[in-house]
């Protein structure tokens, strides 16, 4: 099965069911990083609205790598994933 | 300590009016999470937390309406992002909504930023909650704070590309429904001034006449002043007590026109505004010195309390440490319903007092908290 892991912060794992990692097909999921959000999000809708916020856009000190890559320096949200990528979300060095 | 266990197990039963058998409830939102503490006696507190750790906790709403107790909280991450929580069992165990409390409609094209007032309406519109946000917004719930629907009267308002943001952010802060009438709503923002409701939030008007914006050209505007907060007198609901950014008012005519009651205070800048729950003229203030001088007027912290609508002002700091340069935010101060009533604040530098005697005398029940953004008080019961 063509699939992409998720890597998820343990943070989030609360919100995931206390899972470490997702693996989505990515042709029944989509194939942008948005898509694969809303697929995850349909199962684990908190987990989708502490990453992104109800107008779809990654939370300004949220960041997500696609295999090592900051998606910000991609095409955000709309980069495509291939299978056997991996997603890796972390909360991004802010606060005091 | 963690979240949740530890928590003393109570019957959140609703207080009948016998405060001898009461249990006092306090809840303290921070920068980095809540604390929750009962008492028997508004003295010794029994406090857990943090709740919500890492969390900037700026709004707490405690509903005791229904027969029981419901906590609601307003919760924000830095990275993940606002939320609203509630709590039927004090604490023990929280619910929040898997598609949030309060979520901008996709037509908006807004996105929630921050939860500033969680009001509950009167003992006669059970279920009904109010909550006041940035951007500048007001919802209503009428499941108990579960879901919230924007009022749109607000949100399509003509004034709103003209409504600014203090330095906390743009926000509509305090939201007072009216117990004489559920059309009539006051609500408060910064930056923008007072605006009152009268058909239950279909259209709203700006009342800010006589309130001064001293920081804009135009010192007495029709709107854009920073009214830091607004509270209603129980024994006149047509009356109302705002802290101003710079003046304290009173209105006596539901919002139409304000006076000043600044005299017989150290100084007319300051964050938050208390009203007696029952007696009409008492309210309480904690003056700051100035927009310029952001700490309590000689390093002394006090709270200033009038009991005939702000013609006198009796300076209160029985039990406060000295010195102290901490600000007390808007929604770090509270009521409770209790006899006599119980007052109690928490500092930026993380001191939380309560007073069990209006104010007369206070004692510190927490010290070495994160800045504090919110106290809420309440007799639960037992």
């Amino acid at each position: 099965m063509p699939e992409v892991n998720v890597l998820i912060p343990s943070l989030l794992r609360p919100v995931t069911g206390g899972r470490e990692e997702l693996r989505l097909d990515v042709e029944a999921a989509g194939a942008t990083l948005a898509d694969l959000l809303d697929a995850i999000g349909a199962q684990y809708p908190v987990f989708n609205r502490r990453v992104r916020d109800e107008t779809g856009s990654l939370r300004r000190f949220v960041n997500i790598y696609l295999d090592g890559d900051d998606v910000r320096r991609l095409d955000g949200l709309k980069t495509r994933v291939a299978a056997g990528s991996e997603v890796m979300v972390m909360q991004s060095v802010a606060g005091g | 300590m963690p979240l949740g266990p530890g928590v003393a197990r109570l019957d959140p039963m609703a207080n009948n009016g016998d405060t001898s058998k009461s249990t006092y409830l306090l809840a303290v939102g921070t920068k980095k999470g809540m604390w929750l503490g009962t008492s028997a006696d508004r003295a010794a507190y029994t406090f857990t937390g943090p709740h919500f750790l890492m969390n900037e906790i700026p709004s707490i709403g405690i509903d005791t309406r229904n027969g029981s107790t419901r906590i609601l909280v307003g919760v924000r991450s830095e990275h993940w992002g606002p939320t609203v929580a509630h709590s039927d069992d004090l604490g023990q165990t929280w619910v929040e909504p898997d598609n949030g409390a309060i979520t901008f409609p996709p037509d908006t094209g807004a996105a929630l930023e921050r939860v500033w007032q969680i009001q509950p309406d009167t003992g006669d519109r059970p279920g009904v909650v109010w909550a006041g946000c940035e951007p500048i917004s007001v919802w209503k719930s009428t499941d108990g704070g579960e879901h919230f629907e924007l009022n749109r009267g607000l949100w399509d308002h003509p004034h709103r590309s003209e409504w600014g943001a203090g330095f906390g952010g743009a926000a509509a802060h305090t939201v007072l429904p009216s117990p004489a009438d559920p059309n009539t709503i006051h609500i408060a923002m910064s930056t923008g001034g007072v605006y009152r409701s009268t058909d239950g939030g279909a259209s709203w008007q700006p009342r800010n006449k006589g309130i001064g914006a001293g920081f804009m050209p135009d010192a007495e505007p029709e709107f854009g002043q920073c009214v830091h907060k607004v509270a209603r007198d129980a024994g006149n609901p047509g009356v109302l007590y705002a802290q101003n950014h710079g003046g304290v008012y009173r209105t006596d005519d539901n919002g139409d026109t304000w006076t000043s009651i600044a005299e017989g205070l150290p100084a007319d800048f300051g964050f938050t505004m208390l009203a007696h729950p029952r007696r009409a003229g008492t309210a309480w203030v904690v003056p700051i010195t100035a927009d310029s001088a952001r700490i309590p007027p000689e390093g002394q912290l006090a709270v200033h309390r009038t009991d005939d609508a702000g013609a006198t002002w009796a300076r209160l700091a029985d039990g406060l440490l000295e010195p102290d340069f901490n600000v007390v935010l808007r929604d770090a101060a509270s009521v409770d319903t209790a006899e006599p009533v119980g007052v109690f604040f928490g500092t930026r530098g993380g001191t939380v007092y309560a007073s069990g005697d209006e104010g007369s005398s206070f004692a510190p029940v927490l010290t070495g908290l994160p800045d504090v953004l919110c106290v809420r008080a309440a007799v639960v019961g037992l």
